[in-house]
């Protein structure tokens, strides 16, 4: 139930991006098409699972018992780095056919701040390894979902008539704002 | 004088917020109050003009296969410090502005003004660029919180502009009230743009 | 204009030794510096937050404290005489998640005041509990004051369209309540 609970929240109610705000960049960057969402977000879920993964192991074996907890910011964004360099290089030699898919999105992740912000949150909520890395799956799921849907209205809108001030980010701000009030709506449901 | 065009730069030509949109997180999170705008603003001008300083000094000693690793590092080294120091002498700040502090270290803005500039050019340019930039993102980022707070809260800087039980339009301190604040500030900026040919 | 380094194996490692280690030392550096202004200003909020929920004392509380189920406990003295103990509670059942208050009870069980510590309830909705509205808990007995929302039986008027949060409050109020009992009477 508990679970459960945390998959909803961070799927839904808490959408990163509709109601944290990270994981703008690559939102705004790369929602133009559907299939393009996709495959960025095949590529965060997969990292960003990952990524939870090591950074709670080394936050609770290695910097918490050195003391060093300061030094969180600076080993985890170099561990998510580290990670994404050695998971394209390993789709790279192994399944050629999904490197193809992800491969350009790959080095985009290490400046998405929704994997970065995932693994500080998930520390500080102070979850078990198995909380956390399915609180940062389904966090991701949540990206995919909320860039798969902007990436869809925004296909719709390359047919309509905007006015000229108002094309490109604005109108993509203005579309994910109406978004995020409809996300609001969910917001009852825990 | 020469030099001056790299700090105005990042005012308004080439502003990050309005016309590169980059660092559109803490922009869109941390604007819920002009107060957390201007602390934000302040914080990653600190970085900025440190990472673009440092970057350039070293631009010599890094070689190119892993610069992205060593900007990480220094970036993330000036992040941390001014994650301290907040913590110790405005917790007020530090509090409101939570994990956007440690975020600071994936704002577009200071890997991209270490990658597009700092790393190319020497070193006052360099500064110049990063405190032009910062300033750029803080006076952006500050409008854009006192816009939110007047409408959302009916205060600016904290103080009450209407009575304490009247009712303001609470959609603006809400999450889709940053998206669409921002959206219209763009197209703003883009229509003044267009007209005056800055 | 000096040349730039080229990108060999032994090039690579030496530079990012070089800054990581540089970095490494300015990091511990700055964090011994910072140390105790951190601590200190822990502390400095932490008394702050007791002064605001308790009558005046002389004592430092934070050295006559202690902590049970997460709950930590402040007694505070003016001379000998005990004037009330500062309970620093929570709740999960937040809108928003946990958040913390400091509540002060004087010696009889009756609040004097509560603080909101830390909270990341809805700005303009749920955090309205900072407001006035925590004042009608103010001189209330929870032995005889139902502590619930009106919508649920009880005696607190619940924010507008906050009923969440304005339970949650109460919940942490309760809990320190339950707490602070228990510890007077072993």
């Amino acid at each position: 139930m508990e679970l459960l609970k945390i998959i909803i929240l961070a799927l839904i109610v808490n959408n990163v991006v509709l109601a944290q705000f990270l994981g703008i960049c690559p939102f705004l960057g790369v929602s133009n098409k559907v299939s393009t969402s996709i495959g960025m977000g095949g590529a965060v879920i997969f990292v960003m699972a990952l990524a939870n993964l090591v950074t709670y192991l080394l936050y609770n074996f290695l910097l918490v018992p050195l003391h060093i907890e300061f030094m969180q910011t600076i080993t985890f964004i170099f561990i998510i780095a580290f990670l994404v360099q050695i998971v394209e290089i390993i789709l790279k030699k192994s399944a050629p056919a999904l490197y193809q898919a992800l491969g350009i999105y790959l080095p985009l992740i290490t400046t998405n701040c929704a994997v970065l912000g995932i693994a500080i949150l998930a520390i500080q909520k102070d979850y078990n390894l198995i909380y956390s890395v399915i609180y940062s799956s389904s966090t991701a799921v949540g990206f995919t979902l909320a860039l798969i849907l902007i990436a869809g209205i925004r296909e719709q809108m390359e047919l309509s008539n905007i006015p000229k001030g108002m094309k490109g980010f604005p109108i993509s701000l203005v579309t994910a704002g109406l978004l995020s009030l409809a996300f609001m709506g969910f917001s009852g449901m825990v | 004088m020469g030099n001056f065009r790299y700090f105005t730069d990042g005012l308004l030509r080439q502003n990050p917020t309005f016309v590169l949109v980059l660092g559109a997180c803490p922009t869109l999170a941390v604007t819920t109050s002009a107060i957390n705008g201007i602390g934000m603003g302040a914080a990653t001008t600190f970085v900025l003009m440190f990472s673009n300083l440092f970057i350039s000094l070293l631009k010599n000693l890094i070689p190119d296969k892993v610069r992205i690793a060593a900007f990480i590092v220094i970036i993330a080294s000036f992040v941390t410090i001014v994650d301290l120091v907040m913590k110790a002498y405005t917790p007020g700040v530090y509090a409101s502005l939570g994990i956007f502090i440690p975020l600071i270290v994936v704002n577009c803005i200071i890997l991209g003004r270490a990658e597009a500039f700092a790393q190319k050019s020497s070193v006052i340019p360099s500064l110049l660029d990063g405190i032009g930039m910062g300033i750029g993102f803080t006076l952006a980022i500050t409008t854009l919180g006192s816009i939110r707070e007047i409408l959302g809260n009916g205060s600016i800087f904290d103080i009450k502009l209407v009575s304490e039980n009247a009712s303001t339009i609470l959609l603006f301190i809400l999450p889709p009230g940053a998206f669409l604040t921002y959206g219209y500030l763009i197209a703003i900026f883009n229509a003044i743009k267009s007209k005056s040919n800055i | 204009m000096a040349k730039k380094l080229e990108s060999t194996l032994r090039n690579m490692i030496l530079s990012l030794l070089f800054i990581g280690v540089g970095m490494s030392a300015a990091l511990a550096y700055v964090y011994i510096l910072t140390k105790e202004p951190i601590e200190a200003t822990a502390k400095k909020a932490e008394i702050d937050a007791i002064k605001q929920v308790l009558p005046s004392f002389d004592n430092d509380p934070t050295k006559d404290s202690k902590t049970e189920e997460n709950l930590t406990f402040y007694f505070a003295k003016k001379g000998s005489e005990n004037v009330g103990c500062a309970v620093k509670t929570y709740t999960s059942k937040g809108f928003s998640g946990t958040f913390w208050l400091m509540v002060g009870f004087k010696p009889d069980g009756s609040i004097h005041n509560i603080m909101v510590l830390e909270q990341k309830e809805t700005p303009g909705l749920g955090d309205k509990m900072k407001t006035q509205w925590k004042n009608q808990f103010n001189e209330k007995n929870p032995s005889q004051f139902k502590m619930k929302v009106k919508k649920d039986g009880g005696e607190v008027d619940a924010i507008t369209a906050s009923t969440i949060t304005s339970r949650a409050f109460c919940d942490a109020v309760q809990r320190a309540y339950d707490a602070y009992m228990k510890i007077q009477k072993p």
